[in-house]
Order: structure tokens, then sequence, then C-alpha cells
């Protein structure tokens, strides 16, 4: 089981990789599409590489509810549980 | 008249130079790119064929990795030379919905399609990445090459198998021609060093098996040549309206004088034997550019090293050049380069180019029992090409029936 803080670190880690952002630039608050300007593509395989990473499911229909980095880590976190 | 098209801009990444300047050099001193492939697939597989000519600068060495992560190697290679070829060209201001692609390749994203077949079967339809169509797809290189330069006035891939390349420079002439571009940025790029092509060129006996000596694999018109060497990489040319290119005061290399395509419907993969196609295309390129067969000086030949496939050409080039042949000096690049497969063509016209512009034929390496049935004049190390007015040819052909030919005029 990871901790919120753990799992925002993996998140980082992940979106770093796929779109070089810097992974402190990726904070609970920030909007994948507006502020870290992610496009669908890179969505959805930072999407694939989270369920890789943490062991969960984030079904397709679900990600479109993950707008925020904080989204992302609490639906990871309830699934994790 | 049809309007003038000239030749401003040159980018290279190949087995020979990572770039326009290195390849040239390497060419001259007669450096061959061929040799062992170091990966593990290599054994495991068993392959019959344990060498390749690489790129001589991994792309990974001048993209970013987030640019490389969603590219397919091919388009890689594309973006690099291209890029190169735009900073040559000194174009800064430009319509952008004036400027066309025609990027071509052979077999397009096979490293992307194969590897996501692999994690289809190991990891499951969810693995398999979003990315994967759009980087496995032949108009790869030309979208994303349009991409990188906001090309706006269309995008196209000719695809002929080894003779994409040169397919690209018709295409982009045509593109001038018709009004329907001022600028195009023409080219090839090949990324099929994988065991599966490896395996599959091989079983077709194309070829070389000269495990022990790679760099003595690829070579054309030689006695003892036994098949081509797989190469990647890739070419680009700018190419403009020439009177787009005086107004803004650019280098001209040469002029894209004449171009021509044609088809020899005789046999998926075996030359006709004739070289009728060949011919046809060798005289219709000549006609297009307003040139006479007296006028060349100068051909870099497709010659991959193959047994049924030098010969061939060189019936094509006397039915089209007549006793004048004795008077061309032929350069076999693919001796030094390996067979770059859609992107051979873009590289060998970059050869052409250089060779006018510099005055100076670049060689053919390993020619050292030539065929007596191939009696060219075939240039073994650097010579030069007097001053004036010169014409020099390019020619390639593809599995398929494929011939196209371009017609070079210096300046």
């Amino acid at each position: 089981m990871a901790s919120n803080e753990e799992i925002l670190a993996g998140l980082a880690e992940i979106v770093n990789e796929e779109t070089g952002l810097a992974p402190e630039s990726v904070e609970m608050d920030k909007s994948f599409t507006d502020d870290l300007d992610i496009d669908s593509i890179s969505m959805m395989t930072i999407v694939v590489n989270a369920e890789e990473k943490f062991g969960v499911r984030i079904p397709d229909e679900e990600v479109k509810n993950l707008k925020t980095v904080g989204d992302a880590v609490n639906f990871i976190s309830g699934a994790q549980a | 008249m049809p309007r003038k098209v000239v030749i401003t801009g040159l980018g290279a990444t190949t087995p020979i130079g990572g770039d326009v300047p290195t390849m040239w050099a390497n060419s001259l001193k007669g450096v061959s790119g061929a040799r062992a492939i170091e990966a593990d697939w290599v054994e495991k597989y068993e392959l019959p064929v344990t060498f390749a000519a690489q790129i001589a600068t991994p792309a990974s060495e001048v993209l970013s990795r987030v640019e490389a992560k969603r590219m397919d190697p091919s388009t890689q290679f594309a973006v690099v030379a291209s890029r190169e070829a735009w900073r040559d060209s000194g174009i800064e201001d430009i319509d952008r919905d004036r400027l066309a692609v025609a990027f071509a390749t052979g077999i397009g994203g096979v490293w992307t399609l194969l590897d996501a077949w692999d994690t289809l079967r190991e990891k499951g339809p969810r693995r398999v990445l979003p990315m994967t169509v759009p980087m496995l797809m032949p108009n790869g290189p030309a979208a994303a090459v349009s991409l990188d330069l906001g090309a706006r006035a269309g995008a196209h891939t000719p695809v002929s198998a080894c003779a994409s390349g040169t397919e690209a420079l018709h295409q982009g002439l045509e593109l001038i021609r018709s009004g329907k571009a001022d600028v195009v940025m023409c080219g090839g790029a090949e990324a099929a060093i994988h065991p599966m092509p490896i395996a599959a060129f091989a079983s077709m006996q194309a070829l070389s098996r000269r495990n022990d000596e790679p760099e003595l694999a690829s070579r054309p018109y030689d006695t003892g040549r036994d098949g081509f060497v797989m190469g990647e990489g890739a070419g680009a040319l700018v190419i403009e309206a020439e009177e787009h290119a005086l107004a803004r005061g650019a280098r001209i290399y040469a002029e894209l004088a004449g171009t021509s395509v044609t088809a020899d419907a005789y046999h998926i993969t075996a030359p006709d034997p004739e070289g009728l196609g060949a011919t046809r295309a060798l005289k219709a390129a000549l006609f297009d550019a307003r040139a006479q067969a007296e006028d060349v000086v100068h051909v870099n030949a497709h010659a991959t090293s193959t047994p049924v496939g030098d010969k061939p050409e060189y019936t094509a080039l006397k039915a089209a050049l007549g006793h004048h042949l004795d008077q061309v000096a032929v350069s076999a690049t693919k001796s030094q380069t390996g067979h770059l497969l859609g992107a051979s063509g873009a590289v060998e016209a970059i050869m052409t180019v250089l060779a006018l512009h510099e005055r100076t034929m670049p060689v053919t390496i390993n020619l050292d029992d030539q065929d007596p049935e191939i009696p060219l004049d075939v240039v073994t190390a650097p010579r030069e090409l007097p001053a004036g007015d010169l014409v020099a040819l390019s020619n390639s052909f593809g599995f398929g029936g494929h011939n196209a030919v371009i017609v070079l005029r210096s300046s």
C-alpha cells in the first residue's frame, strides 16, 4: 500500500517519462489538460503505466473523470484499498 | 516551359555519417558503414546474416528523449535529416501554406509494429500503447516532418520499395511545377534492421552472407558479389522553385531538372533482364529535363550488389545512353552505405548533388574483380569533374517493378 505522497511521486515520475515535464511541476491541484498540457494519447499512456506501477485497474470510462493530478492520486489510492 | 526547380538544402543520417559533411568526407575516404550487429537477437534467432550498416550517430544523441519516445526509429531518422536540410537551406521566413513534404519509406514503422505485437502477446491488449498506430503508419515520417516544419501544402508518402526515396523527389518536382507548392522537403527514411526483415530478406536470398567480412560484403559490379547489405538512415533535400530561391539569395547546389517513374509489369521481385522499364524511365527523365544522352557525365547507380540486379541496370544504361555510356563515370554508393531501402534514393540523390556541386565524384569500394559482363567506367577513387554545365543521373529500382530516375544539372 502506497501513501498519497508515494503515489504522487510515482505519478510524477510517469508524467516526466512521458512528457519531459519536471516531476515537481506535477502537483495535486494541477489539471492534466489545462495546466500540464497533456493530450489524450499521453494521458492514456500515463494511465496504462500507472496501472502497472500501482497494480490497479483504471477503467477507460473513469479516465475522463481524472481532471487533476489529485483526482488520479485519490482514485489510485482508493483502488489499492 | 515548366517552373525550374533547384536544390537548396541537404541533410542525412547514414551508416557513414550522422550528417552530410561527415557522410561526404567518409565517402571520399572510402569508408564502409557495414559491421557486425551487436544485439542479442542475432544469436537468439540464429540469423543467417549477422551484420548490417547501422547509422553512425544514434538518433537518441540528436533528439530529446521525449521526442524520440513518440517516434518510430524511421521517423526519428527523417526528423534528424530534415532538420539538417532545413538549417542548411537557410530558409527563415516562408509561407507555410506553400511548403509541402514528400517523405518516403519502403517499409514504415516495422520496429513499432513488431514491438506492439510482442507486447500484446506477452502482456495483453491494455499494454499496447496508444501511440502505436501513429508510430507504425508508413506516413509517420512525412507527418512528423510536416509537423516539425509547419508544412501545410500537403504531406505525401511515396511507397515503392527501394525506389521510394527517388520517387519522393519526383513527387516534389511535380508539386512545384504544378504550382501547388514553392518549397518541398523531400526525402526517404528507413529503419528495418530488425530480425524479422533480416530473416525475410535472407529467405529470398537477397542478402550477402559474408558474415566474417562485413566491410567487404557490399561489392557492386564485383564478380564476388553475393547480395546486398541492409542499411538504415535517412536523406532529406530541400527543393525549391528557382525564382523563390533567387529571391531570397539562396545557395543553389544543383537543378532538379527532370524525373521519371515507370513500372516493369514483369515480375514482383525479379528485374526485367532486358531492363526495359528502367530504360524507359531513363529516357523519359532525360526528356523531362530537356537533356540529351550526350550531356550526361555521371551516374549514381542503384547497384545493390546482388548477383542478378546489377547487370540489368547496365543494360538499361546502355540502351538509354548508347555509345555515350563509355564517357560516363558511375558510382555505387551502396558499396559504402549498404542498402537503405526506401531511404537509399534520397541519400544517393545527395551524393549526386554533391558530385556536381563539389565537382568530385564519390567512390565505389570493394571492386576488386569487375564483372566482365558489366563494362562500366566505375569510380573507385575520388575523381574530378570538369567545369561547365554538367548533367548527372541517379537511379533507383524497387521490388514490385518500380523504376525511378532523377536528372540533376549543375548550377
